[in-house]
């Protein structure tokens, strides 16, 4: 029942000594601890941007915009094709596959000809001006206005053959893997897309 | 909704996400403390939206929400006070 690690604590002088060096070295830790999590409230995120087709430019762009309206510290990490998403002149031309989605109104067999993704883009394009869904440079426009790092891959900017000139003003180049990984270690919410 | 009176209107009619609370942030950046927005939209996501964004940002409160009619079109009316 009873051992030296729980026993009572003796009332005397020299504990009344002990216990107030002790508070003061728990303060102290607190104090450091406090310091090193950097707890202003302010959230963040990370999300890795991999893909490059009109469809899944959205998902990356809106949750940055947005999460920066929340006043969180937002990083995108573009790399292999998201890396079109950021690139001035591909951004604007970004396709949908009409192939391998089920949930276009055509069968495979007839989605794979060759001017088929074209029509699948001209009709998501359509409906995105129809609903008053902003395009992907104004997204991309918003979110560098609001503090959102959009990072372009270094890697993969030259093993698309890229030049760092070609993307948008305010993009971040010369970044890799371990920036990344940094972000997210401290990041509430990291994402893949 | 009429016991508030607005400093500023921001209207984001036509614009969908996530564009109203997007463009509600920055207008409430441009408000003194205690000012009152109000933000009118035609996206009907913006109900949830912008009271999820008022209520986890700091700074910020919805004060009054309501869904009403313009010209025949449902319009969503928000009012958010800069604390």
């Amino acid at each position: 029942m009873s051992s030296d690690a729980d026993a009572p604590v003796d009332a005397g002088a020299a504990s009344v000594e002990d216990l107030r060096a002790q508070v003061q070295a728990l303060q102290e830790e607190v104090s450091d601890l406090r310091e090193a999590t950097d707890d202003d409230g302010q959230k963040s995120m990370t999300i890795i941007a991999t893909k490059g087709t009109l469809d899944m430019a959205y998902p990356p762009l809106i949750l940055a915009s947005t999460a920066a309206a929340f006043g969180w510290d937002v990083v995108v990490f573009h790399t292999f094709w998201g890396l079109d998403i950021l690139h001035e002149e591909k951004s604007k031309n970004l396709k949908l596959s009409a192939v391998g989605n089920p949930s276009m109104p055509m069968p495979n067999a007839v989605a794979a000809l060759p001017f088929m993704d074209n029509v699948a883009t001209s009709m998501m394009e359509k409906k995105i001006q129809e609903n008053g869904t902003a395009t992907v440079e104004e997204l991309i426009e918003t979110s560098l206005d609001m503090g959102v790092d959009l990072q372009a891959c270094q890697m993969t900017i030259e093993l698309m053959g890229y030049d760092e000139a070609e993307f948008y003003d305010g993009v971040t180049t010369g970044v890799g893997a371990a920036t990344a990984l940094q972000h997210m270690a401290d990041a509430d919410v990291q994402l893949m897309i | 909704m009429s016991t508030y009176e607005p400093t500023e209107t921001l209207d984001v009619k036509g614009l969908s996400c996530p564009m109203p609370v997007v463009k509600t942030r920055g207008a409430v950046d441009d408000l003194e403390s205690g000012e009152i927005l109000q933000v009118v939209a035609t996206d009907s996501g913006s109900m949830s939206d912008l009271k999820g964004w008022a209520d986890s940002t700091d700074g910020v409160s919805m004060l009054d929400q309501e869904e009403a009619e313009e010209d025949g079109d449902a319009v969503f009316r928000h009012l958010i006070q800069k604390e």
